[in-house]
């Protein structure tokens, strides 16, 4: 027998993050809506970002046998934002452009492009609910 | 002094969890200074006893070669005191282990007592840190601290 694949709506998706970030970062449930930044809006700091990871894969294992895993800069590329060919000056150049818009399909680019001051990049609930929708519903 | 708050494991299992036991003794000075007269462990170093405990696990579990350092505390709850005479134990297990770093879920308790729940989030610094640069050497893991698990292993006598 196959292993059954249960989908999960985006409402389900959006109240397990929910709960995730209220659980993180220590914010009030009301606070945490689909287009709060993370940074800005909810105040997480960088290590925070590791423990939402943590927290969104053990929220999202339904089988301890296959653990749910984030892999490294899947959700998160820290990899880019500290990649001098793609951010040089706190400025994202058109090549890191290209790879965020490539290796993130789940972010909305269209502040960053306006201005590309990687400072103002913003990461909101949103972009996480997206990357778990993509991930988990194909 | 030195700042070693536990006294010696009494389970190590690689990977998975630990647990330290320390003996609260009146003649440690820095009970006499938080409440003159009424000597109990202050909360901040139950905190640090499973920080110790857990930083040795998690180390342990990457050979001692990260730097593991304490990033955050997730919850700490507390439900009874501690004092003089008591024996405390520091129950940690590792809930998630990644290349950045791991997150401990941890109970202590004095006998059959519940002391503290405390959730820690530990930090691989040099996977997480990008543009900073520290010091080549561990100086996470000094000599007290691998001393405490080679003592564990020489009294059980196992392969670990």
């Amino acid at each position: 027998m196959g292993t059954a694949v249960m989908a999960i709506s985006r409402d389900e998706i959006f109240k397990k993050v929910q709960d995730v970030l209220v659980n993180a970062l220590g914010v009030d449930e009301e606070e945490v809506t689909p287009s709060a930044t993370l940074r800005g809006d909810l105040g997480a700091e960088s290590i925070d970002f590791l423990d939402i990871v943590f927290r969104l894969e053990k929220a999202f294992t339904t089988d301890p046998g296959h653990p749910f895993k984030i892999p490294r800069n899947e959700l998160f590329p820290e990899d880019v934002f500290n990649n001098p060919q793609f951010v040089a000056n706190s400025r994202v150049t058109p090549a890191g452009m290209a790879e965020l818009k490539k290796r993130m399909p789940h972010m909305d680019f269209s502040e960053l492009e306006k201005d590309p001051d990687i400072n103002k990049m913003q990461f909101t609930v949103n972009t996480i609910v997206n990357y778990l929708d993509t991930k988990l519903n194909g | 002094m030195r700042w070693i708050w536990i006294d010696k494991f009494v389970e190590f299992t690689p990977r998975t969890s630990a647990t330290a036991v320390k003996n609260v003794s009146l003649a440690e000075e820095h009970l006499h200074d938080l409440y003159p007269g009424f000597p109990i462990v202050p909360q901040s170093l139950i905190i640090e006893g499973m920080a110790q405990t857990a930083g040795i696990l998690v180390g342990e579990a990457r050979n001692f070669e990260e730097k593991v350092i304490l990033a955050k505390i997730g919850r700490a709850t507390f439900h009874r005191l501690v004092r003089p005479g008591d024996t405390m134990a520091y129950a940690a297990r590792i809930e998630q282990l990644s290349e950045q770093g791991a997150s401990i879920a941890g109970k202590v308790t004095v006998g059959d007592d519940l002391v503290a729940e405390i959730e820690l989030m530990f930090s691989h610094i040099d996977q997480n840190m990008a543009g900073l640069s520290f010091p080549e050497h561990n100086f996470v893991f000094t000599e007290q601290f691998t001393e405490l698990l080679k003592t564990y292993r020489n009294d059980h006598a196992v392969t670990i």
